[in-house]
């Protein structure tokens, strides 16, 4: 007897089937809600809550913000919401800073991660097959161990008695150690690591489709490898540069371990100073405000984005 | 792009993915505390990691978590998945098609501290979840580990032929049974590797845990960043190759199955 055939013949499943139709609940309703009712409530309600309290003020005491409601001196029901927490992110150069110091480095790592990407992606994609395979499997090989441990790996590494400036000192190229953790460069090279099988695996699957008669054709044409590459490849990977791209610039943009680990005191990231907002100065408003800013700043952009493409997908 | 320039770069990004894991799993085996500079073969490191409580305790908090996790994200991102492909009409599909795409983009932070308000008001107002711990973080895990499950689930389910399914609905089997008999047998390669990876993707994850967790339900990365925040430490590198290990046999081992699975096929 089949599994399903068993299931349905179950004592429990029968009943359970009886009582749905007394209440009239079809079985396709059912499979529709339990989806919709788990991200309904873990994940829409949470940004509701997340916009009530980035109204409120913080308090010392539990919950650590103000009430909604409060019952006026004659009984009646007020709201309570003031768009204080929003000022003060506008006006406190900090938070500013914070924002745009995000969107340079995400933008900065992500042309980096583009640099070294492509090469890699190019030649696999050109790889006669078992090499393919085996390239493909060691560039996502690392992205399945432990993303902080590989962030820690680069701690050893760049630290000023670590395994780079040891090696540069015995072989005599530099006197004194380089100081590379706890800056910017050290978070480029984290986010860059980190998300690097993001922007190779698009670009890759965009370089296999590319056919490559047209490269054939415009070297018959007199075309040099350097003028074919930049007149036919380059513009036709585009779709993958842009895929590639968008998975790293995201995921950058909100980082919080890698310049909490590698950077310095003054690498100043927006999803650093919401983590230090909520933690350390316990001020969860604020760090409500914070965060639906970003929403806005970050997320809106990308599902605009996301709208248009599935529309152009399905038009 | 031809010649020299090509191989150079490509050794140069493959150094560079390489080279940290590989000096982490040297300098694992180095008998001096000093994590950079060796001072011979030991291993010592693997010794006391295996008689730190604290990392052993949270390691199997970790486990517990990621497999509760797993399961629960997988049964979810199934049945999204499977409603978004075989239903093509009902209410609130563009909300569900939102909803289970958008945590796939959204930072952490944000994910973290919102399901906390959640959980915070929730407690106040119902009375659950009680406090936070392991419930909370399972809860949290299996939101955004749904959200990966159901994007494989969703393609696998749109290139599969749909025929057999007609078949036996012709055939005259139930909803339930074409489901539990056609479509599962002929997806179930899929939700392995699904589940799998919301597996490790629990595992991993550091921020959520951090902003959803309560006291005495440190996660094994909870731990490791709070001892890796002082600074580098060697048993930090003998766990990072123990960890480093499990994935490399985990992978040969799914390699070698696919190998397998594709010869019988074939």
């Amino acid at each position: 007897m089949s599994a399903g055939n068993a299931l349905t013949r179950s004592a429990p499943w029968r009943g359970t089937a009886w009582l749905m139709g007394k209440l009239g609940i079809s079985g396709r309703t059912l499979v529709i809600a339990v989806p919709m009712l788990w991200l309904g409530v873990f994940f829409l309600a949470p940004f509701f809550v997340l916009g009530r309290i980035s109204l409120a003020e913080a308090l010392i005491a539990r919950p650590p913000y103000t009430p909604l409601f409060e019952r006026g001196p004659d009984g009646s029901l007020q709201i309570i919401a003031s768009l204080e927490n929003y000022r003060f992110l506008m006006t406190d150069a900090l938070y500013r800073n914070a924002y745009l110091s995000s969107i340079r480095v995400a933008l900065v790592s992500t042309i980096f991660a583009l640099l070294i990407g492509y090469p890699i992606a190019y030649y696999i994609a050109r790889a006669p097959e078992p090499k393919r395979s085996i390239l493909l499997l060691m560039v996502i090989l690392p992205f399945w161990t432990s993303f902080l441990l590989r962030v820690y790996a680069w701690m050893g590494f760049l630290r000023s008695n670590g395994v780079i400036n040891n090696t540069l000192i015995s072989l005599g190229i530099i006197d004194a150690p380089l100081r590379m953790m706890q800056t910017d460069f050290a978070v480029y090279i984290g986010i860059v690591y980190t998300y690097l099988p993001f922007m190779i695996l698009p670009l890759y699957a965009n370089l296999t489709k590319l056919d490559s008669a047209l490269l054939e054709a415009a070297s018959d044409l007199g075309a040099s490898p350097f003028v074919t590459f930049f007149t036919v490849t380059l513009p036709l990977s585009l779709p993958g540069i842009v895929a590639g791209s968008m998975l790293v610039f995201i995921p950058a943009i909100g980082e919080y371990v890698i310049p909490a680990l590698l950077g310095g005191p003054d690498t100043l990231m927006i999803g650093r100073v919401l983590w230090d907002e909520f933690f350390s100065s316990r001020d969860w408003p604020v760090a409500s405000a914070v965060a639906i800013v970003m929403l806005v700043l970050v997320v809106a952009p990308i599902m605009w984005l996301q709208s248009i493409q599935n529309r152009r997908e399905e038009g | 792009m031809r010649g020299w320039f090509l191989p150079l770069a490509v050794a140069f990004g493959f150094i560079f993915l390489y080279a940290p894991i590989v000096s982490l799993v040297v300098f694992s085996f180095n008998e001096s505390r000093l994590v950079t500079v060796w001072g011979g073969f030991s291993t010592r490191w693997y010794g006391e990691l295996l008689r730190d409580r604290q990392i052993l305790g949270s390691a199997w908090i970790s486990l517990q978590v990621a497999f509760a996790s797993a399961t629960l994200a997988t049964v979810i991102g199934t049945l999204g998945a499977f409603v978004l492909t075989r239903f093509s009409s009902f209410t609130g599909r563009l909300l569900l098609t939102g909803m289970i795409t958008a945590p796939l983009v959204m930072p952490e932070v944000i994910t973290g501290l919102s399901l906390l308000l959640l959980f915070v008001s929730m407690e106040l107002t119902l009375g659950w979840p009680a406090g936070r711990g392991l419930t909370t973080i399972i809860i949290a895990h299996t939101t955004f580990c749904a959200a990966f499950v159901a994007v494989i689930a969703q393609s696998r389910l749109r290139s599969m032929d749909e025929s057999l399914e007609e078949a036996a609905r012709d055939l005259g089997a139930g909803p339930v049974r074409v489901f539990f008999d056609v479509t599962l047998p002929v997806i179930a390669p899929a939700l392995v590797a699904g589940w799998l990876l919301a597996f490790t993707l629990s595992l991993d994850d550091l921020v959520i845990a951090s902003f959803v967790s309560g006291p005495g339900a440190s996660t094994l990365p909870m731990v490791i960043f709070s001892k890796v925040r002082l600074g580098v430490s060697p048993d930090i590198n003998a766990l990072a190759t123990i960890i480093i290990g499990f994935v490399l046999v985990a992978v040969l081992i799914a390699g070698w199955l696919m190998r397998r699975a594709l010869r019988k096929g074939g």
